[in-house]
Order: C-alpha cells, then sequence, then structure tokens
C-alpha cells in the first residue's frame, strides 16, 4: 500500500479553501442518518464531537474517566497559538506556518501545517464566543504572551488554565448538544478493539469499568482522539490513564503508526526526587519568558544557590543562544540542561536540575508583577516540593510530555483504515519532530471543530456504507479475543505488580531512547523489552475479577500493550539514522552539539505496519515535500 | 525537599458494590516519605496489597497535578485533607506525623452514588451543566475575537469563577450536600461575560431546577464548601447565584 497524504492540488495558501470546496457534502437532512464514534473527550475529541452533532449527526462519545471534563488537555497550562498579531509584532499565518515548519525541523507536511496556522484564528474567535475567560488588558482586549521558541506574542491565555478553560469550552459545547440528545456520552469506557467490516472502520469495542462487562458499539466511522503515549515510560507529565491501547489496538488492525520514536521531553518540570515518584509536573514553559536559567560554572558546586555570586553562574542558555536566550525550543533547553547535569553542574539533593530563577524579574518588575502573571505556578510549586520561589530559584528537569509520533492520517485526517478518522496528539501530523509550546491545543481544536466536521462528511458522502449492526460476527470475534487477554492476565498470578513492570519498562526507554539515543544503547533496549515482556506474561500478579471495577486489571492490559509498543518506538529510532527534533542520535550531531539532520535519506515521514504477534512491522514511508520553506539548518543563536 | 520517612495507620472504606455494604479496613502504611503526595501513599499501600493479594484499594485519580478533579476522599473527616485549596493528588505526606491514624472515606452525598471502596459516581453534576452551563454557539462564524471588550476585573472575576475543577467537595463538605457553589461558579462565570446574558435566566432556572431534581440539598449558609473548594472558589458565587435566580424569578413572574 502506498501512502498517498491526499494533499490538495494548487498554492499553499488555497488548498485547503480548494479542498472543502472539492470535499463532497451530506445533505442536511441525511446527516441524522450517519452514527459517529468519537473515542476520547479531550480538546479534540470533546470538539469533534460537539461540532459533528451541532451538524445533525448522531454521535456517541466515549471516555475513560468518570466525566468528559477530566480529559488530560485541562492540565495544559500556558496557552493556545494564533496568528492573528494583536500584539502588532509582526505575525502572520505565514510566520507561524513557518515556526511550526522550523520548529518541528522539518519533518512535518506543509500544507498541513499552514492549514493548522490559518485556522488557528477561528479558534480564538470561537473560545471567546463560547465564554473563554482569556487573560485582557486594561482596555478589555486579549492579552497575548510570547513562548517557548516564538520571538512574537501569539500566545493566548487564562492564567497558568488555558487548557482547563478550553476543554470546559468544549466540554460545555459536547453537555449542550447531550442535552439536545444528538451526542449520546459513555463515561468510564475504556476502548479495547476497533471493528473492522468489509476492511472499514465500523465499531469499537469497549470495557464498562464499573461493571467490568464488554460492549460494543457500531456506526458508520469512528474518530479516535485519544491523547499521546508518553506514559510508556512510566514517568511523565500525562495524566495516570494516559495510555497507548486504542491507538495501539486500531494499529493491529491495520491502522499504521508514524514516527513513534518523536517524544518530546519537555523542559521545565518539577525534578524527580524517590523512587515511588507517579509523575512528574510540568511547570508551563511560560516561565521561561522570565525566568532566567542558570547552573554554577564549577561542577560539584553544592553552595545554596544566594551563595553563589553572579560571576559564577552560568546562564547556559542566554550564552550559547543569544538571539532567543532562555525561550530556545524545547528540545535545545532540554538536551541542554542534560548537558549540564552530564558535566556534574546539576543542583539540588539529585544533581539532576537546573535553575530557573525570577529574582531579576522581580526586582525589574516588581513581586506583584510576577504573582500577576504566574502566581497559581508558584503556588503549585511551593506546593509539591516545599520551597518559595519567590525566594529561592526553582528546580527544573525536563521531562516526557508530548509525543509527536501517532497514527498515520492523511490530509483528510483518516488512518490507513477507510473511515477511522484520528485527531489530536494520537495522530502524527502537524508537529513534525519537536512540538512548540502552545502549539498542542491549537492542534487539538484545529481538528475538533474545524477539519474533522468537513473531512468527515467527505468520506460519508463519498463512500458506501451498507448497514452493520453489533451482532455482526466481527464484533462477536473482538469479543472473544479481548475476553482471553482478561483471562490471561488475571490468571498468571505471578509476584510482581503491573506498576513495577511498567517502572521498569520505563528506566529502559528513558535511558536509551530517552533526551539522547545511539545505535548501541537502542540495540540494547530492544533486547531488554522483549525480555521484559517476556518475564510480563509469566510474572505479573492482577487481583480481582474481571466482572468487577478493576484498576489493576485496567493497568495490566496498559502496560501490555506498552511492552509491544515500546519495542516499536526503539525500532524507529534505529531506523532514523538521522538527529531532528526530539530525536537525538548521538552519532549524528553538529560541532555545537546541535541536531544533524539527514534530508537526503531521511526527509520522510516513517510509517509501521503491523504484521503479526512477535513479528517485524514492515516499514512504509511518506516523503516529505518543501516547496515553501526552504530546508536549512534549524539555528537560534 | 529534604524527605523522611513515617509510618502511619490507614482506616480504609471498603466497599465492593453500590448494593454491598461497605465497611472500614486497617492498614498500615510504612516507611512513607514525606515527599510523597497522598495518592502515591496510597500507591505504596496497594502495591503492598496487591503483593499479599489483597484487591488494592480502587480509587478515582487522573492528572495528578490538582486541576482535573477526579481525584478526592474525605481525610480525618476532611475533604481533600487539612490543607487549604488543595486536591487530595496535591497533599503532600509532610503535613502528618509519624505514627498517625488517617481515616479515609468516599464522598457521601445522596446525588453521588458510591461505585467501589474510594469511588464515587459524580454525574450528576454533568446533568447541571447539560441543564443550561454552556453559551449556545456553534462552531464557525464567530466574530472577531476583539470586537466585544471586556473590562478586566469583569474578565478576571469571570476567570476566578471558572477555575472550578468540578470535583464535588463542596458538596462532601457541605451538611445539606449542596450543589450551590459549584452551579454558583458557573452561574458566575457566564453572566459576567457579555456573551454568556443573553441566556443568564433562562441558565439560572434550569440549572437550580435540574439541582432539586438530582437530590442536592440548599444552601444554608454553613460555609464549609468555600472552606474545602481546592480552587479557592468564594461563597460570593453563591450570592451572585441567588440574585441571578431571583432577577430571572422576577423577570419570568
Amino acid at each position: 500500500m502506498t501512502l498517498d497524504a491526499k494533499i490538495p492540488g494548487g498554492p499553499l495558501t488555497e488548498k485547503w479553501d480548494r479542498h472543502q470546496f472539492e470535499l463532497k457534502l451530506v445533505n442536511p437532512a441525511n446527516k441524522k442518518k450517519f452514527d459517529i464514534i468519537v473515542v476520547g473527550t479531550g480538546l479534540a475529541g470533546a470538539s469533534a464531537a460537539a461540532t459533528m452533532a451541532e451538524l445533525g449527526y448522531n454521535v456517541k462519545n466515549f471516555c475513560i474517566q468518570d466525566t468528559p471534563r477530566r480529559a488530560h488537555s485541562i492540565a495544559a497550562q500556558g496557552g493556545i497559538n494564533a496568528a492573528k498579531n494583536y500584539a502588532n509584532d509582526g505575525d502572520s499565518v505565514w510566520r507561524l506556518f513557518y515556526d511550526t515548519i522550523k520548529g518541528g525541523d522539518f519533518r512535518s507536511r506543509e500544507a498541513n501545517v499552514y492549514r493548522l496556522a490559518q485556522l488557528s484564528t477561528q479558534i480564538i474567535d470561537h473560545c471567546v464566543a463560547q465564554g473563554i475567560p482569556f487573560a485582557r488588558d486594561y482596555g478589555g482586549l486579549l492579552d497575548n504572551r510570547s513562548f517557548g521558541g516564538a520571538q512574537v506574542s501569539r500566545t493566548f491565555y487564562a492564567k497558568g488554565q488555558t487548557g482547563q478553560q478550553l476543554l470546559l469550552g468544549a466540554y460545555s459545547a459536547l453537555m449542550r448538544q447531550v442535552a439536545k440528545g444528538k451526542v449520546e456520552m459513555f463515561p468510564r469506557r475504556e476502548m479495547l478493539d476497533l471493528v473492522i467490516v468489509d476492511g472499514k472502520a465500523r465499531g469499537i469495542l469497549v470495557r464498562n469499568l464499573i461493571t467490568g462487562k464488554l460492549e460494543t458499539y457500531a456506526a458508520h466511522a469512528v474518530v479516535l482522539a485519544t491523547g499521546g503515549y508518553g506514559n510508556a515510560y512510566f514517568l511523565s507529565t500525562n495524566a495516570m490513564s494516559c495510555n497507548v491501547t486504542a491507538a495501539y489496538r486500531a494499529y493491529k488492525k491495520g491502522a499504521y503508526f508514524a514516527n513513534p520514536c518523536f517524544t518530546q521531553i519537555h523542559p521545565t518540570c518539577i525534578p524527580v526526587h524517590g523512587t515511588y515518584q507517579s509523575k512528574l509536573t510540568l511547570m508551563s514553559e511560560s516561565l521561561r519568558n522570565d525566568g532566567r536559567v542558570w547552573v554554577s560554572r564549577q561542577p560539584g558546586d553544592k553552595r545554596p544557590p544566594n551563595q553563589i555570586p553572579e560571576s559564577e553562574r552560568d546562564y547556559y542558555l542566554e550564552r550559547k543562544y543569544p538571539s532567543f536566550g532562555n525561550l530556545v525550543p524545547r528540545d535545545v533547553a532540554s538536551r541542554n540542561a542534560k548537558e549540564q547535569c552530564d558535566q556534574g553542574k546539576g543542583v539540588g539533593e539529585t544533581g539532576l536540575a537546573v535553575y530557573l530563577d525570577f529574582a531579576d524579574a522581580i526586582k525589574r518588575d516588581g513581586k506583584d508583577v510576577i504573582e500577576a502573571r504566574y502566581g497559581n505556578l508558584f503556588q503549585m510549586y511551593e506546593k509539591i516540593t516545599g520551597e518559595n520561589p519567590y525566594e529561592t530559584p526553582m528546580q527544573i528537569y525536563p521531562a516526557v510530555h508530548y509525543t509527536m509520533g501517532g497514527l498515520w492520517v492523511d490530509y483528510n485526517l483518516m488512518s490507513t483504515i477507510d473511515g477511522l478518522f484520528v485527531l489530536g496528539e494520537a495522530n502524527f501530523s502537524d508537529h513534525g519532530a519537536n512540538r512548540l509550546g502552545a502549539s498542542a491545543l491549537m492542534q487539538g481544536l484545529a481538528d475538533g471543530y474545524f477539519i474533522i466536521p468537513y473531512t468527515i462528511g467527505g468520506y460519508l458522502a463519498g463512500t458506501e456504507l451498507p448497514e452493520v449492526k453489533t451482532d455482526h460476527d466481527a464484533f462477536a470475534k473482538s469479543k472473544t479475543d479481548v475476553t482471553a487477554q482478561a483471562e490471561k492476565l488475571l490468571s498468571i498470578n505471578g509476584h510482581r505488580t503491573v506498576d513495577e513492570i511498567h517502572r521498569e519498562l520505563g528506566m529502559i526507554l528513558w535511558d536509551y531512547c530517552g533526551m539522547s539515543r545511539d545505535m548501541e544503547s537502542l540495540e540494547k533496549a530492544l533486547k531488554m523489552i522483549r525480555e521484559l515482556r517476556a518475564r510480563f506474561w509469566k510474572e505479573v500478579n492482577v487481583p480481582g475479577s474481571s466482572e468487577d471495577l478493576n484498576q489493576s486489571l485496567e493497568k495490566a492490559g496498559r502496560v501490555a500493550d506498552f511492552l509491544e509498543f515500546g519495542e516499536l518506538m526503539v525500532l524507529d529510532a534505529l531506523n532514523r539514522e538521522e538527529s531532528c527534533g526530539c530525536h537525538f542520535n548521538l552519532a549524528c550531531q553538529t560541532e555545537d552539539h546541535e541536531a544533524l539532520r539527514d534530508d537526503e535519506n531521511y526527509c520522510h515521514v516513517n510509517a509501521w505496519e503491523f504484521k503479526g504477534k512477535e513479528q517485524a512491522p514492515a516499514l512504509h514511508t511518506e516523503p516529505l515535500m518543501f516547496e515553501n520553506v526552504e530546508l536549512s539548518q534549524r539555528s537560534y543563536k | 525537599m529534604s524527605a523522611s520517612t513515617i509510618n502511619l495507620t490507614l482506616k480504609v472504606w471498603r466497599q465492593n458494590r453500590t448494593d454491598k455494604k461497605g465497611r472500614f479496613e486497617t492498614y498500615p502504611a510504612n516507611n512513607i516519605s514525606t515527599d510523597m503526595s497522598f495518592l502515591e501513599m496510597l500507591d505504596v499501600v496497594n502495591e503492598e496489597l496487591t503483593q499479599k493479594n489483597i484487591e488494592p484499594i480502587a480509587f478515582d485519580h487522573d492528572c495528578r497535578e490538582g486541576i482535573c478533579g477526579m481525584c478526592g476522599a474525605v481525610v480525618n473527616g476532611r475533604p481533600h485533607g487539612q490543607e487549604a485549596e488543595t486536591t487530595l493528588c496535591q497533599l503532600h505526606m509532610r503535613h502528618f506525623s509519624d505514627g498517625d491514624t488517617i481515616v479515609i472515606e468516599p464522598w457521601r452525598a445522596r446525588a453521588f452514588k458510591q461505585v467501589k471502596d474510594l469511588v464515587v459516581d459524580r454525574s450528576a453534576l454533568d446533568r447541571i451543566i447539560q441543564a443550561g452551563g454552556y453559551i449556545s454557539v456553534n462552531a464557525g462564524g464567530a466574530p472577531d475575537a476583539n470586537t466585544t471588550p471586556i473590562p478586566k476585573d469583569a474578565a478576571d472575576a469571570a476567570f476566578n469563577a471558572a477555575a472550578c475543577i468540578g470535583c464535588g467537595a463542596c458538596v462532601a463538605a457541605c451538611p445539606n450536600a449542596s450543589a450551590m457553589l459549584f452551579i454558583g461558579a458557573k452561574v458566575s462565570h457566564l453572566a459576567l461575560l457579555p456573551q454568556g446574558r443573553p441566556e443568564a435566566a433562562r441558565r439560572v432556572r434550569a440549572m437550580v431546577r435540574k439541582m432539586d431534581e438530582l437530590g442536592f440539598g440548599n444552601c444554608s449558609n454553613e460555609t464549609e464548601c468555600e472552606v474545602e473548594c481546592p480552587k479557592g472558589i468564594s461563597i460570593r458565587e453563591i450570592a451572585r447565584l441567588n440574585r441571578e435566580f431571583m432577577k430571572a424569578e422576577l423577570k419570568s413572574a
């Protein structure tokens, strides 16, 4: 199968308009004849479900939490980008497009990214109409700030809780449609299989997490908006229930998985401080607007920060990247923090941290101004660490945050399975090898509010879809397979907990497929993951039964998938013999230790096809064409 | 960030299913680092229970950053524990002492059905939002965002109300199991903004009716909700709710 991205012809700036015109329309009266399943209720899922219901489709919306308002998009802090140029500092759709392409290290599609930049302005308009309380200036107009990797102020924000406010906006649009009867909501359900009939996605199988019962649902199309797989690393900034299962099981049914090795490490997280730790907390990157990153010049300097004189401090980002300073993109900031710590200059008890210091900003703007900007973040930091960042510099360290890889989709956001659409972090598109700050919210909402409602119509109007009900054999087959796996997990009765094994997998991925990789360590990881997977199926202990709320069983199923998927991540990293964005192969770097791309051989998307259990997956590639932006070495000096 | 370890005794509510009788069980929680969050402490206890082949304690949690609103239990009689403006995931063990006994119970309210152990069903809060906690606008066609200036004070006040995470601590804290703080927060958020005005009267009446119908109690000014709200939402929002409700009722009379 050749990968056809179905990018419309014509000039870049006109592609989306042209495509919207060319897409077939579903007659308004016929929309009610179509059932659509949406899995996930984050920014992408909730906005998609609400918008498709507004158009007249019947939507069934599933989420893993007790209510759709909990999706992990809620935790995003810093903001959402939009090319409004309200700040009059030279922003434009073209600049947002350009920054995103360059920030992604030229590993994303021009057409998708341009469309994203175009739609960004509409997102803000819609969200304001919904009543999102964005920050405003004293004239009553919207306020903006600059954000990691951008030299213009294009980020709209609601204190440090932008994700929450945007998600509640999408959630309330969703609730409105539930009240109207156009969306049927299914909380506490976990998708465990995708059901395919005659080569098309026609339904899903879920576990009702309260009763343990397996339930099946049929539809004319399935939309996955199930987020990212950062929890493969065990410790990450992702919510505890983020997992790869829905996407991975779709992969096993024929959806190609693209660029699985692209994991973004976020530079500003609260450092790890104990073996029991369950997750990492991100501090918004907006802090880098005013905070200065530094370490002591002297390795092994254990003095408290206030005893280290100015002349003995190294503000290494400002020194190395004078034009971007503390605002360099995430991959650059993360790698540099690691480099400092590797040289023994790390601070804090573990030596795996650097300072983020607000002393100068407080001196310059006053404590009140800093408090207005970041008050809740400072509070959160103090709550977790017991230290007051107004007085002592924060300690930060990089942590796994966002996954740019995901199921491969074409320009319509359709995967390699007909009728299976993938949105938001669950797909691979738009961010390339590195995601700029404040772009995740933008992509989730663009996909959900403004892309899928159009493209799904084109699919439904142009495809023959005979009636399929849940009594079809394909549903029964799914049920048998999923039941067998649950029974197997419950019957092992080994001596190790799911979390123990998950933690072990996380360490392997972090050490050998984390901020930097090399061929030798990746080969080693491959072997270790295979061994760990074999041990999991012999040694795990899952108490309880399958006919009940059983959180151990839920976790076991997810970790079983991570143990297979982790191998795919490593395989993908092994295959890409270059460095780009967040994929930093130690063998491929410039003299200045920056990522060294190989455009001749790797200017493409890797898309992996499942070939069977314990079989090597097949690799397909989609070449990336750059007609509007010249491929250049990324430099932030 | 200097950690020490403490030993605790937990008295935890265990209840297999909605229709089964619940009971307290006692478990030791030893060598708990004071840097752990309360949920990480429960993780450790659950790991030990699993090793002994005892089913771990079921509890709801997700983001562990204090923002998703999914976690929640009554700790020593206080929803989310004794610290002010804190969710359970952000309650750290440094606030407990060596040798403490901690009593852990689920939210208890007629409108929140018991599910298992510390897990309850809070979908009644969704049904209140469905009754009108939104601005009726479809995607596409909104005017430019800056065409309606909103005074900074109003936007900030709306934000403060909108910060509600829907955890249900206010309901759990209230002797009447009232959801007035929750509804007040949403009504205030939307009533303070020009976009929300056209539907304000209909919204507040529908939400209050739904609350009554679902079995939540009324506010009798106990102010426990404000004390326990992890996001510091003020009972002024209840005052605004009452005002909005009166206005709406008078208009329709």
